[in-house]
């Protein structure tokens, strides 16, 4: 039968007919169920919510002493001022965001553009030492980035790729890529070789079954392992501080990170350059969010 | 139409697995072959190789008179059917039937000329306007082999088209299929692990086994003699029934008395085996006449059949095929009787028809 990924997800589990009362075990279990995840919910929550409310709070608020929850004058000076520069034009903050989109968009392209049809050929055709060849791609992902600066700066510096984007676009796609292969495979295993092998008999060459029929039935896994790659890419911070160095070049989480420390610090605008770098994602995130369980419970839901 | 010639197949895939290791099959113009064998004995290998899919390792493959080799699938004038159907998702049924003519280039009035056509010959009418997701699966599949006729292909290939129906639709289809066929006269070739099914389609059936071919012949050619201890095994439900046996006085005998007529030409010096069809022993009173002493293990009451399954003193318990209106009660004292004819004869060390 037809098959699409959004089938996979579709389906709600059966509805649990015991009675709320008896699988807690009496309400009073349940009220404290519910009570201790309040707390537990405004305790993980707290940063994001004092980092909101700071980015939001004139500078003699931020530092008022008791802190003030609910009673301040809301401001929109700091989010001002994350992109327009003191004196007027833009500021260095806004352009390390432009940087980060950049980065980001072109590793999160380039991984996607290598990735879907390595993990195509690896879903469909009988390749020598196949699990081998995946378990090596794999084990690129093992070792903490971090342990790899090094022997990159080095590697970077020989070939003039320092304090460039294109260093952090590579270096993001090399780390993209093994995701994007692995998680691309799940998806096109999904979709039937029955749809590519019909529309070679129907005249079509291979990659053009590929592109036309397999393609358009794995854009929801696309989209998905795209925006994990995105993330990934956003967020990174050690290469980012290690392999850049100009105002011209750095992303936003060295940008940000750099506006600590000297001998004030403007927590104002450090809490509204955090919100405005967390938001693209969270959108993101939320639009995709159907096909990002897809991809995390991949192989979990049987048909 | 044409029909096929596959000579010296072989099929060995880069990571060393042999699919295919040697399989001959000539397949005549107009009929319905059947490739029957159960999973992984390079039935289904076969066929796509024949489709243009697979490109076997060596060996020539024909189509009517020419060599396809080398040809992509398009080019080798054939239509196969999916065990998964494969409709294109987007399409309705409509534009999934003119789609392989669209791809051909025909002129538009043509197209909805053959679709039309197709789609009566398999009542698709009320279908045509759906998308596959709004298919059940024995429409999805009529769609399919509409597809499939649309083309007017030389041969039809059909890969296990009717294992993801139901019991009850999947019988209808094999009628429809069988009366489609025989309408249109056109070669086909059906691969299936479904030995009713292939009993009761084919003009011709090859067992295949570990990527060899163990026996082509007619349903009842296949039936009455197969050809090996693995055709006998495979064909008939319940199987044939494997009884150890030496040649003495002129006939055959088994360690436990029964005695079957020898085939001529057998063999002296080699170890035997008897395949004795279930339909051919009986189970008697005890102390019948030519029956030899044995004990009910179970019954299995079919309705319109009882299997009983009998321990006669041999190494393997024999299995009857008994009307359902003689009857024995469980673990009871009996009789076993051989009803005559003789048997298929295999040598147990080639495992192969003697006699």
């Amino acid at each position: 039968m037809a098959v699409s990924v959004d089938e996979a997800v579709g389906t709600r589990p059966a509805r649990d007919r015991t009675p709320r009362a008896r699988r807690f075990g009496g309400r009073g279990r349940a009220v404290l169920e519910v009570a201790l995840l309040t707390v537990l919910a405004a305790v993980m929550l707290f940063p994001a919510l004092w980092m909101i409310e700071t980015s939001i709070k004139e500078n003699r608020d931020v530092y008022a002493i008791p802190a003030k929850f609910f009673d301040f004058k809301v401001t929109m000076d700091h989010f001002k001022d994350v992109f327009v520069a003191s004196g007027g034009g833009r500021s260095t903050l806004s352009d390390s965001f432009l940087n980060s989109v950049v980065v980001a968009g072109a590793s999160t392209a380039l991984a996607t553009v290598l990735g879907v049809p390595a993990a195509w050929a690896y879903s469909r055709f009988a390749v020598k030492a196949k699990k081998d060849q995946l378990f090596f791609i794999l084990s690129t992902r093992f070792m903490p980035p971090v342990v790899v600066v090094i022997p990159i700066f080095l590697m970077y510096r020989q070939v003039g790729l320092i304090d460039t984007k294109l260093g952090l676009i590579l270096i993001y796609a090399a780390f993209n890529i093994p995701f994007t292969i692995w998680m691309m495979k799940g998806f096109v295993d999904e979709v039937p070789a029955e749809y590519e092998d019909a529309a070679m008999l129907d005249g079509y060459t291979r990659l053009q079954a590929f592109w036309r029929f397999t393609l358009p039935l794995l854009l929801p896994g696309i989209a998905a392992t795209a925006v994990f790659a995105l993330i990934f890419s956003w967020n990174e911070f050690v290469f980012a501080i290690f392999l850049t160095s100009s105002d011209s070049v750095r992303t936003a989480p060295p940008a940000i990170a750099g506006l600590i420390g000297g001998t004030t610090v403007d927590w104002g605008l450090v809490a509204a350059a955090s919100v405005v770098f967390a938001l693209p994602v969270l959108v993101f995130a939320y639009l995709v969010r159907r096909h990002l369980v897809a991809g995390v419970t991949l192989g979990a839901v049987r048909r | 139409m044409a029909g096929i010639e596959v000579t010296a197949l072989h099929k060995r895939y880069p990571d060393g697995t042999v699919a295919v290791d040697h399989v001959d099959l000539s397949v005549r113009d107009g009929e319905l072959f059947v490739m029957l064998g159960p999973s992984g004995c390079g039935k289904t290998t076969t066929l796509r190789a024949i489709a243009g899919l697979e490109r076997q390792t060596t060996g020539d493959i024909r189509i009517g008179d020419t060599l396809v080799n080398d040809l992509p699938p398009a080019e080798r004038d054939i239509a196969m059917v999916f065990q998964f159907y494969a409709l294109y998702p987007h399409l309705r049924t409509r534009d999934n039937l003119a789609f392989p003519l669209r791809a051909e280039g025909l002129p538009r009035a043509e197209v909805r000329e053959r679709v039309d056509e197709a789609a009566r010959l398999m009542r698709l009418g009320p279908l045509l306007d759906r998308r596959p997701r709004r298919l059940s699966g024995g429409e999805q599949q009529r769609v399919a082999l509409a597809r499939a006729l649309v083309r007017r292909p030389r041969a039809f290939l059909m890969d296990e088209p009717l294992t993801n129906l139901d019991a009850e639709l999947r019988a209808d289809m094999r009628t429809e299929i069988k009366h489609l066929q025989g309408e249109l006269g056109t070669t086909m070739v059906y691969v299936t692990h479904d030995q009713v099914e292939a009993m009761s389609l084919g003009h011709r059936i090859a067992i295949l086994n570990k990527g060899r071919v163990e026996q082509i012949g007619t349903p009842l050619e296949v039936y009455d003699r197969p050809a090996s201890l693995f055709c006998a095994a495979f064909i008939g439900s319940p199987p044939m029934n494997l009884i150890e046996v030496e040649v003495a006085d002129g006939k055959l005998r088994s360690k436990d008395g029964l005695v079957f007529t020898p085939p001529p030409g057998l063999p002296r010096d080699r170890r035997l085996v008897a395949g004795v069809r279930p339909e051919a022993l009986e189970v008697t009173e005890p102390g019948a006449e030519r029956s030899v002493p044995a004990r009910l293990i179970s019954a299995e009451w079919l309705g319109d059949e009882i299997i009983y399954v009998v321990d006669h003193g041999g190494r393997r318990d024999v299995r009857v095929r008994m009307p359902p209106t003689v009857r024995f009660a469980a673990d009871a004292p009996v009789g076993l009787r051989h009803l005559g004819g003789t048997p298929a004869v295999y040598d147990v060390s080639t495992e192969e028809l003697v006699a």
